[in-house]
């Protein structure tokens, strides 16, 4: 994709219609990807990754032709990236700014640290209650212990 | 209820647990009675406990229900690599009731989550066992009249009881004041300290029993077990510090009772067991008659 402005202009503005997932950090840029499915849609995608930020130290960008989320979908990405920026495109235009939020609950995304957790030993959806935001803590739906930041993994 | 199974002591809201109780009482004055006539109830144990099995299937048996089970692992089709997802579907069909106790945490809401009929947590590892704080609550309501304004004083291994904890939890609805007494390495954890702290909930912790079984009206034994200590020396400097005689007991309060989830190690000396105050036996009788009153309620039956 071609443009002619210059390249800082070309990551936000490159699409006609559709999101941009702004300030992802870098190390979870396919965690992100993952957890949104878009591996697996066919709609047009560019990303960057290794980009320098000002605030994030290195960032990653996504760009998804033609595509809206809704906030439920969009706040999966919280515990990865849980600064990121959502500009919603329509006609060129940034017509609106989204950011990400905790939500309540977490199902099939992460990991929980108890290694005597049955959902470490069976085939079980993960599922936890978010019990504190930031920092990150969540309370496994089954062994009821605390899966809190540090230890936070996804699956 | 909000479901028909009972994991964890926090399924049951106050008035929910107080309806238990009042039904335990029901059968202990009329255990004996025909109510489960007709109904299996599975007791699938995936590793060894005496007294809650036992105690279940008394409480099926006095109520005219049958049992079916097993009592480990090893003689259960889990020895040839079945899932607990296969089993529970499996036993699903030939029960009324499925009782379950097995090591891994959380495996009980699973359960729950896969079987059609109501299922008990009879214990999930380190995680939750309800029965047992349910029967706790009966003992301290019948020897007390009330579950509100008494002192509870905890001692032992406060760090890995899971009974402590979820009895903790559980009076903590009540306004209760709480004395902690464990060697340094088995003390409250913080999370359950944090908790009484938010809930403006009176706590002391201390390493001396005697200074403070003055004015409890529950003493809440543990045993303290060898391997929790990684350093032996610990062990053998501490684990004489909580061991209750009879002698300790001549001041205390003349309604104290002594609890203590059983089995026993030295942690209680036999010398206490002729004391009035000694209440461990009929607590653990108490669980025939509140697990009846757990059974019919989750069966709709009462």
């Amino acid at each position: 994709m071609k443009s002619t402005n210059d390249p800082k202009q070309l990551l936000v503005s490159a699409i006609e219609t559709g999101t941009v997932i702004d300030h992802i950090p870098a190390s979870t840029l396919f965690k992100v990807i993952k957890i949104l499915g878009l591996d697996r849609i066919r709609n047009q995608i560019t990303f960057g990754t290794n980009l320098d930020s000002r605030t994030d130290g290195k960032k990653a960008i996504i760009k998804i032709a033609g595509k809206f989320f809704e906030d439920d979908d969009i706040n999966r990405i919280a515990l990865v990236a849980p600064n990121a920026k959502l500009n919603i495109i329509k006609d060129y235009q940034v017509i609106e700014k989204r950011v990400v939020s905790v939500p309540d609950t977490i199902t099939a995304i992460a990991k929980c640290m108890n290694p005597k957790c049955i959902t470490n030993f069976e085939k079980v959806t993960t599922r936890f209650r978010v019990v504190s935001k930031k920092p990150v803590a969540l309370k496994c739906h089954y062994c009821e212990k605390i899966t809190d930041q540090e230890r936070l993994e996804i699956i | 209820m909000k479901t028909r199974s009972l994991v964890s002591i926090d399924d049951l809201n106050t008035a929910e647990i107080m309806k238990i109780l009042k039904l335990a009482a029901e059968f202990e004055k009329n255990p004996v009675q025909d109510i489960l006539h007709g109904k299996v109830v599975a007791t699938l144990f995936f590793e060894p406990s005496t007294r809650t099995r036992l105690s279940f299937e008394s409480a099926v048996n006095k109520l005219g229900g049958k049992v079916i089970g097993f009592t480990d692992a090893s003689s259960s089709s889990v020895s040839k690599g079945e899932t607990l997802n296969d089993t529970i579907r499996t036993v699903n069909n030939y029960a009324d009731m499925i009782v379950m106790r097995h090591p891994i945490e959380g495996s009980a809401r699973y359960a729950s989550e896969i079987a059609t009929v109501p299922v008990i947590n009879a214990g999930d590892g380190a995680n939750q066992h309800p029965t047992q704080t349910l029967l706790d609550l009966y003992s301290i309501l019948k020897t007390q009249g009330s579950l509100d304004h008494l002192n509870i004083c905890m001692v032992g291994d406060l760090k890995y009881g899971r009974t402590v904890h979820s009895l903790l939890m559980a009076m903590s609805r009540w306004s209760t004041s709480f004395n902690f007494v464990a060697p340094e390495e088995l003390k409250m954890p913080d999370e359950y300290k944090l908790y009484l702290d938010n809930l403006g909930l009176e706590y002391h912790e201390t390493a001396d029993l005697a200074s403070v079984i003055d004015n409890a009206d529950i003493i809440y034994m543990t045993r303290v077990q060898r391997e929790r200590f990684s350093d032996p020396m610990e062990y053998e400097k501490v684990k004489n510090a909580y061991v209750l005689y009879d002698h300790m007991l001549s001041g205390t309060k003349p309604g104290m009772k002594i609890l203590h989830p059983l089995p026993r190690v030295n942690e209680i000396n036999p010398d206490v067991d002729a004391n009035d105050k000694a209440y461990y036996f009929e607590q653990a009788l108490n669980g025939v008659y509140t697990r009846q009153a757990i059974i019919c309620t989750l069966l709709g039956l009462k």
